[in-house]
């Protein structure tokens, strides 16, 4: 079991790394809450760093639409301030209950993994809406990057760097970011059986009804919801989520009812069911336990043909931009079914055990070029590789 | 301003540097003659002009390889180059360098619907990409200035904004992919039609960038369908004050606008007189709202707005009753920057970004600033998200008047950094803002930033002299100082 040092200053998250690095070179692993260990292969380091005890809100402004937190922070408590302000992390961030079975985490855990969820294509990712940060890199120097407005090209953008580097790169102990305003309203509405799904999302997603969640559950995935409506489908749902004020909300849904009239049977979710599903969406709750678990990007029209080839247990996000594949497990995780699918985008392996994990990329390989250049830039940031040593296994540079 | 001193050895190479580069592009492709190089001697920053050593318009990405690969070879620098409108000097040419001018990169390559992407040469336009795809009802949403003229890949390189990045974001928000040469003349591809690269994403820091990384041969970008509807709303307040609250109320209320822009008297009165916009000039500050969406939608939040307004105290209010009308009440803050150009011979662009909630405080002490260089101001304001484009006057003609307003542009931007703000929102730094790096960054901080070009560009030949006010060799940003191997903190609580 490796020491754990949980600094409760910036001043002692700088001494851990000056000395782990002053010719030691020891390995550190970065956590928070530790609930996304699960994401890459586990870490045998020296020491822990646990930079749980930076916590608390720093500053929010609900008017200027951000907030500065430090790394620490529990979500819940950034959640809490934000409901009380009527705002939100609009990228929808998913929660590790149903696909680690844990709760919990932090703000540098949610940033630095860089997760979104259904409204990732209207509102962008963790990565669209960190401003800046303040952290320790690897050399065990501390730098800041960007600033707490919006609008800002003063610099490289290192925070979008950040956002993904699973802790590889730098320790953050203080990030700033956007947050929006809460919908006043929300619905969806559900295509049972349709005929073709594909077209079904497609026709959502680029109408101009400003859809904020399109997502396609086979029936068996649609079975495993809490939602009665959806539950006792007995077919697939098609589920299209219409966020925005009152008198808005109404008449988007009934354009999109027209929009999808010949696409099959039609029912609409009001405000609780809404949140209940998308919830269950987001956090992946119908593949909740320890099946093997991949999270599949890939273009969206590609979707649903790679989602039957897969041959798993599947549902798709994202107008079909997003597969999660949840399959019985194997010791290859089948990663060559996976990946070869896939003509561009990326599969990461979200759930396995250890022994997996150790063995297979649990992040899509990069072609050389680009694998390259990444280890060239963790190399600026984290010269002896001490942070998170291959965490973001199979990519070079990690 | 200074810049990196020529290298007398490169320009002495110039007969052999000229050959290479005609051995990789024929024919006019390579500009040599002196009245032609003229053409490319500034970008929009015009106070700073610098003959280019050598001109190369590639056509294909092949061509843009192995010219910077023989540039890497000879050790000979390159500055980017896209339609040349930007505003702080990144594509201004260095005596000693090559500029690469993407200008033949023109064509739109894919128009995928289905996928909401558009994969588009460098070259093309910003509006051209909206042209292409409007008939069938869609359109690309970062909308700075300059969208007739800048280019796709100009605004990759300067993260460009424009009026519609408070509700649809800014360029990084909006690419979805690049296509990219590296000096060392390597091709790299990140991102794409699917979203989030996974892992590192080195395609949000491409954007940005202000070609110091590489360049970009190819960009996808994500295109939005048309709103429904569209109402502007025009409104006055008595005070700088009462407009910045209605903005804070408006924002305090959930409402995201479309667009919400913000002018003082001075601008309203250049605009207002350029042409007519129907703005009133009796008021302190005027906002141009605008809101799009479902009728139902902008019909509801139209009233709420309204209601805003009044209720701080606006004095003049006009909801646009059809298409044209918007289009009017648009005019005049579109042509802000000709607008002051018939109310005074010269004027400085500045671009900071403060959080909004210091507005008038910012404005005041603006307006002491311009007491005392006794120069005037005019303010247009992106509201929404606290971008501030004050526009300096002056008289180039006379002597010292260019320095004079460069400090008191320098002042403002001093001041946006003092009241938490940035010193660019959406123009860049390049040369224009460079010296002033050190108000927002510590000698650390710009060091990391430096290792990130490095790992690019590990030379430092591509557009040396812009963003850093120091360059630092890579060799040297490498080096650690190791301390000390002893644990110095003993009072760190371990488990």
């Amino acid at each position: 079991m490796s020491e754990t040092f949980k600094p409760d200053t910036d001043a002692h998250v700088l001494d851990a790394l000056e000395w782990a690095v002053s010719g030691n070179a020891k390995t550190v692993e970065v956590v928070g809450h530790g609930t996304k260990r699960g994401l890459g292969p586990v870490m045998d380091t020296d020491i822990v760093l646990d930079i749980s005890a930076l916590s608390g809100i720093t500053l929010y402004e609900p008017e200027e639409l951000m907030m500065s937190v430090r790394a620490g922070t529990p979500v819940t408590e950034i959640q809490a301030a934000l409901d009380e302000a009527n705002q939100m992390l609009a990228f929808e961030p998913w929660s590790p209950k149903h696909i680690y079975g844990v709760e919990g985490g932090t703000a540098g855990g949610l940033f630095a993994s860089a997760v979104a969820g259904p409204r990732r294509p209207l509102a962008g990712s963790a990565r669209d809406h960190m401003l800046g940060f303040h952290a320790v890199s690897g050399r065990g120097e501390t730098f800041k990057s960007g600033g707490r407005v919006v609008k800002n090209v003063t610099g490289f953008d290192l925070s979008k760097l950040m956002s993904g580097s699973m802790g590889t790169l730098a320790v953050m102990t203080d990030v700033t970011f956007k947050v929006l305003p809460k919908a006043e309203k929300t619905r969806t509405v559900l295509v049972l059986n349709a005929k073709d799904p594909g077209a079904a999302m497609r026709a959502a997603q680029n109408s101009p009804y400003e859809v904020s969640g399109v997502a396609h559950l086979p029936a068996g995935v649609a079975a495993r919801s809490s939602v009665s409506y959806i539950k006792d489908a007995g077919t697939s749902v098609t589920a299209i989520r219409v966020e925005g004020p009152g008198p808005s909300v109404e008449v988007r849904c009934q354009a999109l009812r027209d929009l999808l009239a010949d696409q099959g049977e039609l029912e609409e979710l009001h405000s609780h069911n809404s949140t209940t599903l998308w919830q269950e969406i987001r956090d992946v709750a119908f593949f909740a336990g320890d099946s093997q678990l991949w999270r599949v990007s890939v273009t969206p029209t590609d979707g649903p043909a790679i989602a039957e080839q897969l041959g798993a247990d599947t549902f798709m996000d994202w107008a079909g931009g997003l597969i999660w594949v949840s399959q019985d497990a194997v010791d290859d995780a089948n990663v060559d079914h996976v990946r070869g699918l896939l003509s561009n985008g990326h599969a990461t392996l979200m759930r396995a055990s250890e022994d997996v994990r150790a063995r297979v990329p649990v992040f899509q390989p990069q072609q050389d070029g680009v694998a390259e250049l990444m280890n060239r830039v963790r190399a600026g940031f984290d010269p002896h590789g001490i942070l998170n040593p291959g965490r973001l296994s199979g990519q070079k540079g990690s | 301003m200074k810049m990196p001193t020529p290298d007398a050895a490169t320009i002495a190479r110039r007969g052999e540097i000229i050959e290479r580069l005609r051995a990789i592009v024929p024919g006019e492709g390579v500009i040599v003659d002196e009245t032609e190089l003229k053409a490319f001697d500034c970008d929009g920053l015009m106070a700073y002009k610098q003959l280019p050593m050598v001109v190369v318009l590639p056509e294909t990405t092949e061509q843009v390889s192995q010219v910077l690969k023989a540039c890497h070879e000879l050790g000979v620098k390159i500055v980017p180059r896209g339609a040349g409108t930007g505003l702080s000097g990144g594509a201004l040419p260095l005596a000693d360098a090559v500029t690469v001018g993407l200008g033949k990169f023109n064509s739109i390559l894919d128009i995928d619907y289905d996928n909401r992407c558009v994969v588009a040469q460098p070259g093309v336009t910003n509006r051209a990409i909206t042209d292409a795809v409007e008939d069938e009802g869609f359109y690309y949403a970062p909308d700075p200035s300059s969208k007739i003229a800048c280019t796709i890949g100009g605004n990759v390189a300067e993260n460009a904004g424009g009026m519609h990045c408070l509700k649809y974001g800014l360029t990084t928000n909006n690419v979805m992919g690049v296509e990219m040469v590296l000096m060392t003349g390597e091709v790299v591809r990140l991102g794409g039609k699917h979203l989030d690269a996974g892992g590192m994403d080195l395609l949000g820091a491409v954007t940005g960038s202000e070609g110091l990384l590489g360049i970009i041969t190819e960009v996808t970008v994500r295109i939005l369908k048309q709103p429904d509807t569209a109402k502007a709303l025009l409104v006055g307040f008595p005070s700088v004050e009462a407009g910045g609250e209605c903005v804070a109320k408006i924002i305090g209320a959930g409402i995201i606008p479309g667009a919400m822009e913000m002018m003082d008297k001075m601008a309203i009165g250049a605009m207002q007189k350029f042409v007519d916009s129907g703005y009133p000039l009796d008021v302190e500050s005027l906002l141009v709202v605008e809101l799009d969406g479902p009728e139902a939608e902008v019909e509801h939040l139209t009233e709420r707005v309204r209601a805003l307004a009044e209720s701080v105290g606006s004095t003049f209010l006009r909801v646009s009753e059809n298409e044209d009308e918007r289009a009017q009440f648009w005019k005049g803050r579109m042509s802000a920057f000709p607008s002051v150009g018939r109310i005074s011979p010269d004027y400085l662009t500045m671009d900071g970004t403060i959080p909004r909630h210091r507005l008038p405080e910012v404005l005041t002490r603006m307006n002491e600033l311009s007491a005392k260089y006794d120069l005037r101001v005019a303010n247009v304001f992106h509201a929404g998200d606290g971008n501030l484009h004050p526009l300096i006057l002056y008289d180039a003609n006379q002597p010292g008047e260019l320095d004079k307003a460069e400090a008191f542009g320098h002042d403002i931007l001093r001041l946006c950094v003092e009241v938490g703000g940035v010193l660019s929102g959406e123009h860049g730094i390049g040369v224009e803002k460079r010296d002033l790096m050190g108000e927002m960054f510590t000698e650390d901080d710009m060091k990391q930033q430096q290792r990130l070009k490095c790992a690019f560009d590990t030379t430092g030949l591509l557009n040396p002299g812009k963003v850093y006010p120091t360059l630092h060799r890579c060799a040297e940003l490498g080096k650690m100082h190791v301390k000390d191997g002893k644990l110095p903190f003993p009072d760190i609580p371990r488990f």
